[in-house]
């Protein structure tokens, strides 16, 4: 059927849906619902890792084969290095950047090397913003059980606190820095509500947030004369006798040379894992979110944790073909937007957890009450002009200038008519375990951002992970510097990789191919 | 079943209901039979299936892109890209990952530019307006030629900032560029020189270090975390067990 045919159940149900309030479900219904069809549920995804510090736990076979995989790096390589220097940081999003300046800000020699230009990363692409607990009717403590409800309960506490503690100086921060938060009228901050928020919380840039701290972040590094490494993807660490870390080889990308960096300290901020495409699942990620820095430090021995998680958002576009995988940001539904099924009815609260949301989503096409595409692809209904309704018009464009202009390009009004969503593979709820200061268990190996673990438990909260990109890439960025003064830059050896393939041949061998991935493989063989 | 271009199969083979009625599905005839198109990258045809993205298009060509890609979602400006329709004489410019191929189209990435940014202290300046023209003297020196404006894949009137940004208009000109993807496009055409992204990054910054109004409420929440505001409710909740834990939560709602 032509699409505005399909689309019109949706506007004809509009007004007796605008009644209706539907309740969040009960916790067991909750459970029921995510066992039955989150997609971390599916038994046949997963399986053991053989070997390595998480031995015996399950991760999904794409990352257990990239983490069980080789290096790309042969045990007599050349470690003669190119670049000296204190802090070595890895990844050029907001985990990168933030640990960048501040390592640099108290005096450190750093170094920022980069998969791709500095600042292509998925910290651009945040738009729904971030959750700081500066309403006076809010408090880091409600910030703190929010997120503990939101991770069910498997966050890890201390890192939990110094998160919604540091969370206030953080804005600070950036407002310093030029960051134009949105304003209420009496000039502080607006914040918004997000889904499995009990306040409203979320700081926002417009719906380009991600975009705006970044074009601030990348600026100010160029600024402070950082040292750049651009096309640079690290494919292997380098440790000393006693196992600590100390630096990096890299392959630079446009001459395809290898390059080795020592340094005191790493600091990991390499992101997600999106581009593996998880159970097939299209993604919201950069083409640079293959997981790297997992397989990095799980070669030297670093342990992960929740690495069997991961956030499939509940709006990811499926219509066009176009724009699949592609967000339809959250911050929709938390002006009201309604999920609508193909018989016009909603069917879960919108502002529930995102492993709710994606659930039931999941749950309403595999019931067979979703919309298809001829692509092979289902979806339902985001009731998108509804919030012009609601709010009155001109609502969606000038709340979410981004989104109405990335499906404007394909001829299609996001405030006249709605979209068509399916949960897209969004985050990666687990990663490298750290301390509070963001360090590992591999002395001078830092994880900050995405790529690290156990703060956002088996669900992240909506609007947490930008600031626990400042947070963490803070600290890691702090105590790395701190640190510089008082050390030596240890030997460059590859004795981990060595233990890495010995364990490797003790099981059966390593998985047969060479991680860390770097980029995904798009381009089709010709011929 | 026509070509897929995404590299991922829809995890939803199992859906059953769905499929076998008819009921529900989106007319597209074009992803059914997909039809191919000639198009032209950097000056060599190949034929590609009609409606991809200029990205994909260049991957299902054969060609590795490694610079000119980036986010994939329209918003680190990295796949700047030149472009023109069949038979039209008009170059225009898109975001390769946000826009679709067709028939006759011509196409090549954008290089990176050389333009000059310039290196400054944002919490150090003085007087931020008068700075502009120290930092970027070439500001005041634009013809007006309205070149930056056509070029910008994000419909900014990039030609009004630049003026705006000269006459001190520093929060018109950050609301106007909230937009902008650091792509870079307005740069080579203009006749002046003048980068009128990195002048709006700039004023942006200028505006919000300096001229926007510092939140009191979050000066406030900042003292009473150092205050230890929050001790006591910390401590309760820290202490508790596991059970106790989860149903104070159940109580926040
Ligand atoms: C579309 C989208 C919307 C989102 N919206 C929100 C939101 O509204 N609020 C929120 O809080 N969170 C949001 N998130 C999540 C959040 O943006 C990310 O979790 C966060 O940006 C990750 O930051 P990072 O610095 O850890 O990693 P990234 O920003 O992804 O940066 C990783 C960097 O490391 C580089 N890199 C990777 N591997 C290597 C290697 N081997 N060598 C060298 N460099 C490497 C990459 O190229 C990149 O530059 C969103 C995410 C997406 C994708
Ligand atoms: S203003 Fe310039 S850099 Fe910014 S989006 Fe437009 S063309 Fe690109
Ligand atoms: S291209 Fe340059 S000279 Fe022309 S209007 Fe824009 S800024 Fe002015
Ligand atoms: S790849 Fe980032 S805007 Fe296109």
């Amino acid at each position: 059927m032509d699409i505005h045919a399909l689309q019109q159940i949706v506007h004809k149900t509009r007004d007796a849906r605008r009644k209706q309030t539907l309740q969040k479900f009960s916790p067991a219904d909750r459970d029921q619902l995510i066992h039955k069809y989150h997609p971390d549920f599916r038994a046949k995804a997963y399986r053991p890792l053989r070997f390595g510090p998480n031995e015996g736990e399950k991760t999904v076979v794409e990352l257990a084969t990239l983490l069980e995989g080789d290096s790309g790096i042969q045990d007599h390589a050349d470690l003669a290095p190119l670049y000296t220097t204190d802090v070595l940081v890895v990844g050029g999003g907001g985990a990168g950047c933030a640990a960048a300046l501040h390592a640099h800000g108290s005096g450190a020699k750093v170094i920022l090397a980069t998969k791709l230009r500095l600042g292509d990363s998925n910290s651009v692409m945040a738009q729904g913003g971030m959750q700081i607990s500066v309403a006076p009717e809010d408090s880091p403590v409600t910030h703190f059980i929010d997120t503990l409800k939101g991770g069910h309960m498997h966050n890890d506490h201390d890192l939990l606190k110094v998160m919604v503690e540091e969370g206030p100086s953080i804005a600070k921060w950036l407002i310093e820095l030029g960051v134009l938060f949105d304003r209420q009228a009496d000039g502080n901050l607006h914040v918004k509500k997000g889904g499995g928020s009990s306040k409203p919380r979320l700081v926002t840039c417009s719906d380009y947030t991600g975009l705006e701290i970044m074009r601030v972040l990348k600026d100010e590094v160029i600024n402070q004369k950082i040292q750049l490494l651009e096309f640079a993807a690290a494919i292997e660490l380098l440790s000393d006798d006693e196992g600590n870390c100390t630096g990096a080889i890299f392959k630079d990308l446009d001459t395809q040379r290898l390059v080795v960096v020592a340094a005191k300290s790493v600091i990991l901020a390499t992101g997600g894992i999106g581009r593996l495409h998880i159970q097939g699942f299209p993604t919201s990620n950069h083409y640079g979110a293959t997981g790297d820095g997992l397989c990095l430090s799980y070669r030297m021995g670093a342990k992960l944790a929740h690495i069997d998680t991961f956030q499939y958002h509940p709006s990811g576009a499926v219509y066009p073909e176009q724009l699949i995988g592609a967000l339809v940001t959250e911050g929709m539904r938390s002006e009201g937007g309604h999920l609508v099924n193909a018989q016009g009815e909603r069917f879960v609260n919108e502002l529930d957890t995102r492993d709710v949301v994606s659930s039931s989503i999941i749950r309403e096409c595999e019931e067979g009450r979703g919309i298809r595409t001829m692509s092979g692809r289902v979806g339902v209904w985001l009731d998108t002009p509804l919030l012009d309704v609601e709010h009155g018009s001109g609502t969606v464009e000038k709340h979410f200038p981004a989104m109405v202009l990335q499906f404007e390009r394909f001829g299609i009004d996001i405030s006249k008519d709605p979209v068509l969503i399916y949960p897209t593979l969004h985050y990666q709820n687990g990663g490298v375990k750290i301390d509070t200061n963001s360090e590992t268990n591999v002395k001078n190996l830092f994880v900050a951002g995405e790529a690290s673990g156990g703060l956002h438990g088996r669900n992240r909260l909506m609007g947490n992970s930008l600031l626990d990109l400042m947070v963490f890439g803070k600290r890691s960025g702090l105590t790395a510097a701190g640190r510089a003064g008082s050390m030596k830059q240890g030997k460059l050896t590859l004795k981990h990789l060595e233990r890495f393939r010995a364990e490797a041949r003790k099981h059966g061998n390593v998985s047969g191919v060479i991680s860390p991935m770097v980029l995904p493989a798009y381009t089709r063989k010709v011929g | 079943m026509g070509l897929r271009l995404t590299p991922h199969p829809s995890p939803l083979t199992s859906i059953k209901m769905a499929q076998e009625s008819t009921e529900n599905v989106i007319d597209q005839p074009e992803v059914l039979k997909p039809r191919m198109i000639t198009i032209e990258i950097s000056g060599k045809k190949y034929e590609v299936p009609e409606g991809v993205t200029v990205i994909k298009a260049m991957w299902y060509a054969g060609q590795e892109v490694v610079r000119g890609v980036g986010c994939l979602g329209g918003f680190c400006g990295a796949c700047a890209t030149y472009y023109r329709t069949k038979d039209d004489p008009k170059v225009k410019t898109c975001l390769a990952c946000q826009m679709a191929v067709q028939d006759g189209m011509s196409f090549t990435m954008m290089p990176p530019f050389p333009a000059r940014k310039a290196i400054y202290d944002i919490q150090q300046l003085k007087d931020p307006k008068q700075d502009l023209f120290n930092l970027y003297p070439e500001a005041p020196l634009c013809r007006n030629c309205n070149a930056c404006t056509e070029a910008c894949p994000q419909k900014i009137d990039v030609r009004e900032g630049v003026w705006k940004a000269v006459f001190g208009d520093f929060q018109s000109v950050s609301d106007m560029f909230m937009d902008c993807v650091m792509c870079g496009m307005c740069t080579p055409v203009c006749i002046a020189d003048i980068a009128p992204n990195l002048v709006a990054l700039y004023v942006s910054r200028a505006q919000g270090a300096h001229f926007a109004e510092k939140p009191a409420g979050l000066e406030t929440r900042i003292k009473e975390i150092n205050d230890g505001r929050f001790n006591g409710e910390w401590q309760k909740i820290l202490s508790m067990n596991e059970k106790e834990l989860a149903e104070h939560c159940a109580t926040v709602k």
